[in-house]
C-alpha cells in the first residue's frame, strides 16, 4: 500500500498534478531542488528561483516578501532574501550563484502568490548564472521528492 | 584545534543567559547576532525592560498597527525588529528567547509551527499545576486569554523563538496599539483588555522564571554564562537589522494614512 501510495505520488508530481493528501508536496519535473527547499530552472543562462510547495505549505500564510536589489550578487546556499508569514520570518537561500537581473515586484503587494503559485506566479528572482557546474549540487524532482518524504517522515 | 562540545547525557548544550532590564534594542541585537554569527544554543532571559516600547515586525505598518498620534505625542520609541508580531513592552514584560541550532533536536522540523509546538512543551511544564495553559494558534494562553506572544526568524541552520510575557501591563498602554487586521480567530474580535490577561495574577514572578530554568532543563544542558561571553569580538562585522523608526518616517506614515483615506473617500463620492 505504502509503495502504491509513493508511485501514485511520483506519476502525480512528474505529471504537475497537486495530490489530495497533503502529506506529499507537488514537485515539479525540470526543475532542480536544494535542501533548504528552493527550486531553480534553468533556462540558457539564467534561472529562476522560488520556493517549492513543500516550504509554502510549512510556512503558511506568506504575508511579506523581502526582496534583494537588481544587480545585487547570489552565493549558492546564502540567503538573499526572506519571507514573513505570520510572526515569522524565514531565510531564502539562492540555489544558484549569479547575479539578480530582475525581481518580482507583483509579491510586494500580492505576498500570497508564493503560497498559491509557488513554481509560477510566485517566483522571487531571476538571476544570470555564474558558474553552470553548481547545479550538480541540486537534487533532482525525484531525489528532492524522496527528501521531502524523508523529512517529514521523522516528525 | 579542540571541538567544541554541542552534547552531553545526549541532550543539546545551551548557554543560559540571564540579564535584568537590558533595553530591547539591545536584546534584539544581541539575539540577531547570536542567530547570525554564533554556533552555540543559547537560551535569553530578560526580566523586564527599562524603557516602555512599541515593537513591529519586519513588515509592520505603523499606520496600520499603531495610534500613531498617540506615540508621537508620549514619545514612545517604536522599534522595527528582524521578526514578525507586534507588541508593546515595558518593565512588566518578561522576555525568553530561545537561539538554536537546526540539529540540536534533528527530529524538530525548522518551520514555524513545529518550533512553536516544541516550545510550548516547556511551558506546559512551567504552568503544570498553577493554570490552564495551552498554545493557540501563535500565542500561549492561560484559559482563552494571552500572556505570552511568540516571533521567529529561521535560517539554513539556526532558529530563533522568543516570547514576550505579560507579567503585568499598564492598561493605558494598550491606547497605543490598534485592533490587528490579522488576529487569530480565538480572538473573536475582543479588544485588547478581553483578551489579554497578567500572569502576576497566577504566578509570581521570580518563580516563573525559575520554573522556565528548571523546565528548559529538561531538554538541554544548562551552562550559565555572564553577559560578557556574549559580547561580540571588536573584529566583529555583523550589522543587526532590528532598529529605532525615526519622528519623520512615523509622521510620513500618518501624512500616507490620511492621502490615502482622502483618496478612498473622492473615489466613493464620485462613484
Amino acid at each position: 500500500m505504502a509503495s502504491r501510495l509513493l508511485w501514485a505520488t511520483r506519476a502525480a508530481s512528474f505529471l504537475r498534478i497537486s495530490v489530495p493528501y497533503r502529506g506529499f508536496a507537488t514537485v515539479i519535473k525540470d526543475l532542480k531542488y536544494a535542501d533548504s527547499h528552493e527550486w531553480v530552472k534553468v533556462e540558457g543562462n539564467s534561472a529562476t528561483i522560488g520556493i517549492t510547495d513543500h516550504a509554502q505549505d510549512h510556512l503558511g500564510d506568506v504575508v511579506y516578501v523581502e526582496l534583494p536589489d537588481e544587480g545585487a550578487e547570489v552565493t549558492q546556499g546564502a540567503g538573499f532574501g526572506a519571507v514573513e508569514s505570520v510572526k515569522a520570518t524565514s531565510d531564502i537561500n539562492s540555489p544558484v550563484s549569479g547575479k539578480v537581473i530582475e525581481v518580482n515586484t507583483k509579491l510586494n503587494d500580492s505576498p500570497g502568490l508564493v503560497n498559491a503559485s509557488p513554481y509560477e506566479n510566485g517566483w522571487i528572482i531571476k538571476v544570470e548564472i555564474k558558474n553552470a557546474d553548481e547545479l550538480n549540487c541540486l537534487m533532482d524532482p525525484d531525489q528532492y521528492c524522496k527528501f521531502c518524504e524523508e523529512e517529514d517522515a521523522k516528525h | 584545534m579542540a571541538v567544541p562540545q554541542t552534547r552531553s547525557m545526549g541532550l543539546p548544550l545551551i548557554n543560559l543567559l540571564r540579564l535584568k532590564g537590558a533595553p530591547i534594542l539591545q536584546q534584539l541585537h544581541l539575539e540577531e547576532r547570536l542567530l547570525r554569527t554564533s554556533y552555540d544554543n543559547w537560551c535569553i532571559i530578560n526580566d523586564g525592560t527599562t524603557k516602555r516600547t512599541v515593537v513591529m515586525g519586519v513588515s509592520g505598518k505603523a499606520e496600520e498597527l499603531l495610534e500613531i498620534d498617540s506615540v508621537l505625542r508620549d514619545e514612545i520609541p517604536v522599534i522595527r525588529r528582524f521578526t514578525g508580531g507586534t507588541v508593546i513592552v515595558d518593565q512588566g514584560t518578561i522576555f525568553v528567547t530561545f537561539v538554536c541550532n537546526k540539529d540540536a533536536f534533528p527530529d524538530l522540523q525548522s518551520y514555524p509551527q513545529p518550533i512553536m509546538s516544541w516550545s510550548s512543551l516547556i511551558y506546559k511544564k512551567v504552568f503544570q499545576g498553577i493554570g490552564d495553559f495551552s498554545l493557540r494558534e501563535n500565542d500561549y494562553v492561560l484559559g482563552n486569554r494571552k500572556f505570552g506572544g511568540n516571533a521567529q526568524s529561521i535560517t539554513k541552520t539556526r532558529w530563533v523563538h522568543h516570547t514576550s510575557f505579560l507579567w503585568d501591563y499598564e492598561v493605558s498602554n494598550m491606547g497605543y496599539l490598534k485592533l490587528p487586521k490579522r488576529a487569530p480567530d480565538y480572538r473573536q474580535a475582543r479588544d485588547h483588555l478581553d483578551f489579554i490577561c497578567r500572569m502576576k495574577d497566577h504566578i509570581p514572578r521570580s518563580n516563573f522564571i525559575e520554573r522556565t530554568i528548571d523546565a528548559v532543563g529538561s531538554h538541554f544542558v544548562l551552562r550559565s554564562v555572564d553577559p560578557e561571553a556574549s559580547q561580540s569580538p571588536l573584529s566583529s562585522k555583523f550589522e543587526p537589522s532590528s532598529r529605532l523608526l525615526k519622528r519623520e518616517e512615523l509622521e510620513e506614515a500618518i501624512f500616507n494614512s490620511r492621502s490615502r483615506g482622502a483618496c478612498a473617500a473622492s473615489a466613493s463620492q464620485a462613484s
